[in-house]
C-alpha cells in the first residue's frame, strides 16, 4: 500500500518498543465475536487503474460546458479564471485543518478575513462569516439566528426562494414546532404572480425570507415587504445571487437583517452539485448570534497584524449545547476560490459579467417569447433566468431538446406541481447567440408553434 | 513577515480580468434605476498581483503537504494528489446537479459505489451521502433518531446521553433538534461509567452519542454492553464516526451495536481539509433507520441505470442545496478503490500501532492520560515534570516545524495533549517528533521562559485573541 510507509523491519521494530508480537495484539479490546471481520471491497488497484476506471466513467457524463446549456436553478455555468484554480491547488491551503493554531495558520486566517470583506464589499452588509455549507444551510442558519433574535417562533417565506432551500429550513427548523408560512405562485393573465407573503407577516413573525431574483429570476423592489417587517418588529432575511450584484442594489441597501447566498457562481466549479460555499452576512449588532467560524484582526506582543477565530463564545467547542449551531468547520477551501475570483474579476470585471448574462438572457427571452405557443411567464425586469411556459409538458420538451443535443431548462413542476409546462431557463455570460438560436429553433420545433 | 491585504495593494482604474461583450445584439438595460447598485467598492488589483498575493498567503500555514501534523481526531493523513486530479476531470468537475440523468450515469455511478463501499465497510445496511460534513451528519442522526422514536410511539423520549469525554458537536447537535442533554461520566479507564450509564437509562432516554473509539483514543472495553443496555432501555445508539481510522477492517460499527453512524470522508478516506472545509459526511444505518435517511439517494433500476431518488415519504428531509459534496465523493471513491480489501486493515493496523509507538516512547517524559492500549491517537496529560503548561509544549512545537496535537481536548483529561499520527508518516517521522517532544520536556526544565513566550520562529507570535474579540475588526 503506497500511502503506508513503515516497511516490515520498521514494523518489528516498533513492535519490540511495545513488548508486542504481533500487530494483531494491538486490537484485543475489541470482542473477539466481531474482530476482524470479512470484508469484500474488491482488489486494491494501482494509481494506473484506477484512474482508468474513473476517467471511463467520467466519460458517462456530458459537461456543461461547449455545448448549448440553459439549466440554472441555484447552480450557475460561469467562466472561471485559470487562476482561480490554480490558487484552490496551493496544497498549503488543501492540506491545513481548521486554523487551531493561529502563529501557523496566518494563510487561511488571512485569506478568510479578505474573503469576509468581499462578501461585506459585495453585499453591503457590516459582517459575514467565514462561510457555511451551501446556499440551503446559508439559508436555514438565517432563519434559525432570527429565532434565537426575536424569540418569535414563526417564519414567513416566499416561495420564490429555492425550492430546495426551502426544504432544508423545514429540514432544520421542522423538530422545534416552528410556524412555517409560505406564500404562493398563482399564473394570472400568463405572468407569474406571487401572493400572500406581506399579507402574512405580523407582529408574531421572527423574519420574512425573500429571494432577489427571485427562484424564477424577477427582480422585485423588496422595499414594501421589509418596511412591513420592520414595523413589526421582525427581522429581513434576503437571499442573493451574488452574480446579480455586479448590477443590483444590494441587500444592505434594501435594508436586510442578515443576507445569506450560494456563493458557488463565484468562480467555484459545478461539481454536481458541490462541494459549494454558503455565504451568510448579517447587521454588526447581531454578530453574536451569527454562526460559524468567525476571523478577526489581531496583534502580537510586537504589534505585528495577524488574524484569530473570533467571538468563539458563540460556538460549539465552547458552549456545547448552549451554541448557536453545530456547524464546526466552513467551506475555507472553497471560500478561497470566491475571494481570488472577486480579486481577480474586481468591480468592473463582476460588472460585464453580471451585464453580459442580463444581455443574453433578454436576447433568448425575446426570442423565445416571439414563437406564439411560448409564454415568458417571468415579469420583467428579470436578471440571468426567466421561465417560459409551452402547451405541452416541460418534461416533454426538455426531451426534445435533449434529441438535439441540448440541456434545456428546469422543469418547474418538480417543485410547483401547478407549473408542470413551464421551464426555467437560464443564460450566462458563457451561452452565446449562436447557442440560443439553436435553442429557440429547437423550442420552436418541439411546440409546433409558428412566429 | 505579514501581508499586505487585497485592500491594501487596490489602486483605483487597475486593469483586471475582463469578459468582453456577449456576440448578441446590443440593447440598453433597462431595469428600474432604484433596483440597481449606485458603486461596487470592491478592490482593484490585478491578476499577477493576486496570484503573487494569495501565493504568499499560502506561504503563512503549515499544512499535511509541508509538515508532520498530529492534529489529534482530524485524521491528517496524506490526501493522494490522484485524488484531485480524478475530481478535476471535465466529465466531474462540469456537470450541473440538475442535469438529466442520462447525461451523467457515471456521477450516479461514483455515488452508487460509495454508498455501497461504506455500508459494507461500516456493516450498516444504507448509507446517503449527503450531509456536508460531520455535523450535518450528526444532525442528519440525530434527526432520525427522533423520527424512528416517533414512529415507535415515543415521543415522550426527549433525552439524550453524551459522554463527557464528547465533541462540542454532539450536545450542539443534540440541542439544535430539541432534546435536553444529559452528561454521562467516564470511568477511571476511560470506558462509559457503567453504573450511570443504567441509572440514566429511563422511558425518557431517546438515544446514545459515543464516539467510537472514544476521542480519549481509547475503545471502550464494554462497547457491547454499553449498546445493549440502551437498547433494553428503548433507546437508540448513535455513532459518531470521526475515529473510523482505527476500524477500517478492524470491527464493522454495525457489529458494535451502533444504529446510525456518520463517518468524515475529510478524515479516513482522505479528502482534503482545505484549511477547515469542505468537509464531506456519510451517514449509515440500520434497516429499522434506513426510511428516515436525508434525500436524495443513488439507485440502480432494473435496467442497470442509475437515478437519483427524492421520494422517500419517511426521510428526514433535504439538508442541503443538491446532493451532497459530489468533489468528494469522487476523491473518496478513488482512494477507496486504491486500498481495495487488503489496504483496510493495513490502513487501521500502521495508524494504531503509529499511535502506541508515540505513547510508548513519549510517556518517558509526558504523562499518559490512560495507560493502556490506545488505538489510532494517544491522549497525554501534560508534562511529568512541572516547568510549562501544554499550552507552551503546543507552541514551542511550532518552533520546531510541527503543527502542535490537538489541546486542552478532551475537556475531563487536565493540560490534555491528543495525538493522531495516522498511517501515512514513517517511522523516522515519528522518531523526529519523539526526539523534539522530549527535547521540549528538557527545555521546559532548563528554560521554562523559552517557551512560554514560544513560538519565535513564525510569522506572527501569540495574538491577542481577547482584544480581538472585545472590539472585533471582522473586515477591512
Amino acid at each position: 500500500m503506497a500511502f503506508v510507509p513503515l516497511t516490515d523491519a520498521e514494523r518489528d521494530s516498533m513492535l519490540e518498543t511495545l513488548g508486542l508480537p504481533s500487530t494483531d495484539t494491538l486490537f484485543e479490546v475489541i470482542p473477539e465475536s466481531v474482530r476482524f471481520p470479512d470484508i469484500d471491497i474488491g482488489p486494491a488497484l494501482t494509481e494506473m487503474e484506477v484512474t482508468a476506471q474513473v476517467e471511463a466513467l467520467a466519460e458517462l457524463n456530458r459537461p456543461a460546458y461547449g455545448a448549448p446549456f440553459f439549466l440554472g436553478a441555484g447552480a450557475y455555468r460561469h467562466f472561471i479564471p485559470a487562476a482561480v484554480g490554480a490558487l484552490m491547488s496551493r496544497s498549503e491551503f488543501s492540506t491545513s485543518y481548521t486554523p487551531y493554531q493561529p502563529e501557523v495558520s496566518q494563510g487561511t486566517l488571512q485569506m478568510s478575513f479578505e474573503f469576509q470583506s468581499l462578501i461585506c464589499d459585495l453585499t453591503g452588509m457590516e459582517v459575514t462569516n467565514a462561510s457555511v455549507y451551501d446556499g440551503a444551510s446559508a439559508v436555514a442558519e438565517a432563519a434559525l439566528m432570527a429565532l434565537r433574535l426575536t424569540g418569535r417562533e414563526r417564519i414567513v417565506v416566499s416561495a420564490g426562494v429555492h425550492p430546495h432551500y426551502r426544504q432544508a429550513l423545514e429540514a432544520y427548523v421542522g423538530p422545534r414546532g416552528i410556524d412555517l408560512v409560505t406564500s404562493e405562485i398563482v399564473v394570472e393573465n400568463g405572468t407569474l404572480r406571487e401572493i400572500g407573503l406581506v399579507e402574512a407577516i405580523d407582529d408574531r413573525t421572527a423574519c420574512c425570507i425573500v429571494s432577489q431574483p427571485t427562484f424564477f429570476g424577477e427582480i422585485r423592489d423588496l422595499a414594501e415587504a421589509f418596511d412591513k417587517l420592520h414595523a413589526a418588529g421582525g427581522l429581513a432575511v434576503e437571499v442573493y445571487n451574488p452574480t446579480s450584484l455586479g448590477l443590483l442594489k444590494p441587500p444592505g441597501a434594501w435594508g436586510a437583517d442578515i443576507a445569506a447566498a450560494e456563493g458557488q457562481p463565484l468562480g467555484i466549479s459545478l461539481s454536481f452539485g458541490g462541494p459549494y460555499v454558503g455565504l451568510l452576512s448579517c447587521r454588526r449588532d447581531l454578530v453574536r448570534q451569527l454562526p460559524g467560524r468567525i476571523v478577526g484582526m489581531a496583534k502580537d506582543a510586537e504589534g505585528r497584524r495577524g488574524f484569530v477565530l473570533t467571538l468563539q463564545a458563540r460556538e460549539q467547542h465552547i458552549r456545547r449545547e448552549k451554541a448557536t449551531s453545530n456547524i464546526c468547520t466552513s467551506q475555507t477551501l472553497i471560500s478561497l476560490g470566491a475571494a481570488s475570483y472577486l480579486a481577480l474579476l474586481g468591480p468592473s470585471g463582476l460588472r460585464e459579467v453580471a451585464e453580459a448574462c442580463w444581455h443574453v438572457a433578454r436576447y433568448a427571452a425575446d426570442q423565445l417569447g416571439a414563437i406564439l405557443s411560448v409564454e415568458v411567464i417571468t415579469p420583467r425586469p428579470f436578471f440571468h433566468e426567466f421561465a417560459i411556459r409551452t402547451p405541452h409538458p416541460a418534461r416533454d420538451v426538455n426531451n426534445r431538446l435533449l434529441e438535439h443535443g441540448i440541456i434545456g431548462g428546469y422543469e418547474l413542476g418538480r417543485a410547483y406541481p401547478e407549473l408542470e409546462n413551464a421551464l426555467l431557463l437560464c443564460c450566462t455570460e458563457v451561452t452565446t447567440r449562436e447557442q440560443v438560436d439553436s435553442l429557440v429553433a429547437a423550442v420552436r420545433e418541439a411546440v409546433g408553434g409558428g412566429g | 513577515m505579514t501581508e499586505a491585504l487585497l485592500s491594501e495593494l487596490s489602486t483605483p482604474g487597475r486593469e483586471t480580468i475582463r469578459i468582453g461583450r456577449p456576440n448578441v445584439p446590443a440593447h440598453a438595460i433597462d431595469i428600474p434605476r432604484e433596483l440597481l447598485r449606485d458603486e461596487l467598492p470592491l478592490p482593484e488589483v490585478g491578476e499577477p498581483e493576486v496570484v503573487r498575493h494569495f501565493t504568499r498567503v499560502s506561504r503563512l500555514n503549515v499544512s499535511i503537504d509541508t509538515n508532520f501534523y498530529p492534529l489529534g481526531s482530524c485524521t491528517m493523513k496524506y490526501n493522494p494528489k490522484v485524488n484531485d486530479a480524478m475530481a478535476a476531470l471535465p466529465g466531474m468537475r462540469g456537470i450541473h446537479p440538475l442535469q438529466p440523468e442520462e447525461t451523467v450515469q457515471g456521477a450516479l455511478q461514483i455515488i452508487h459505489a460509495v454508498q455501497e463501499l461504506i455500508a459494507r465497510i461500516t456493516g450498516f445496511d444504507a448509507v446517503s451521502l449527503t450531509p456536508a460534513a460531520g455535523a450535518q451528519g450528526e444532525l442528519a442522526g440525530l434527526l432520525m433518531i427522533r423520527a424512528a422514536q416517533h414512529a415507535r410511539g415515543q415521543e415522550h423520549r426527549r433525552r439524550v446521553l453524551i459522554p463527557d469525554s464528547a465533541h462540542g458537536t454532539n450536545p450542539a447537535t443534540a440541542a439544535m433538534v430539541g432534546y435536553e442533554v444529559v452528561t454521562l461520566p467516564s470511568d477511571p479507564r476511560g470506558n462509559v461509567d457503567l453504573e450511570a450509564l443504567e441509572d440514566l437509562l429511563d422511558e425518557t432516554v431517546a438515544g446514545l452519542m459515543i464516539t467510537v473509539p472514544s476521542t480519549l483514543g481509547l475503545f471502550d472495553e464494554a462497547m457491547l454492553r454499553v449498546s445493549e443496555l440502551v437498547h433494553r432501555a428503548g433507546g437508540l445508539v448513535y455513532g459518531d464516526g470521526a475515529n473510523l481510522n482505527a476500524l477500517l477492517g478492524i470491527a464493522r460499527p454495525r457489529d458494535l451495536g451502533l444504529d446510525v453512524m456518520h463517518s468524515n470522508l475529510h478524515k479516513t478516506f482522505t479528502t482534503p481539509h482545505g484549511g477547515g472545509g469542505p468537509g464531506s459526511s456519510a451517514i449509515a444505518a440500520t434497516a429499522e433507520l434506513a426510511p428516515f435517511l436525508p434525500i436524495p439517494f443513488v439507485v440502480r433500476g432494473s435496467d442497470g441505470g442509475y437515478r437519483l431518488d427524492a421520494d422517500r415519504p419517511a426521510s428526514i428531509g433535504r439538508l442541503g442545496s443538491f446532493q451532497g459534496h459530489f468533489g468528494m465523493l469522487v476523491r473518496a471513491y478513488t482512494y477507496i478503490r486504491m486500498l481495495g480489501t487488503p489496504g483496510l486493515r493495513e490502513v487501521s493496523e500502521a495508524a494504531v500501532l503509529n499511535a502506541n509507538y508515540l505513547r510508548s516512547r513519549l510517556s518517558q517524559s509526558y504523562r499518559v492520560a490512560h495507560d493502556r492500549t490506545c488505538m489510532h491517537e494517544v491522549v497525554l496529560a501534560g508534562l511529568r515534570a512541572n516547568g510549562a503548561r501544554t499550552l507552551d509544549v503546543a507552541k514551542r512545537l511550532l518552533d520546531y516545524g510541527y503543527h502542535p496535537p490537538t489541546i486542552y481536548f478532551p475537556l475531563v483529561v487536565p493540560e490534555a495533549m491528543m495525538i493522531e499520527p495516522t498511517e501515512t508518516e514513517t517511522k523516522a517521522t515519528l522518531d523526529a517528533f519523539v526526539e523534539t517532544m522530549l527535547t521540549i520536556a528538557q527545555e521546559a526544565q532548563r528554560d521554562p521562559e523559552l517557551l512560554r513566550t514560544a513560538p519565535h520562529t513564525t510569522p506572527v507570535g501569540r495574538l491577542d485573541e481577547a482584544t480581538a474579540a472585545r472590539n472585533p475588526v471582522l473586515h477591512w
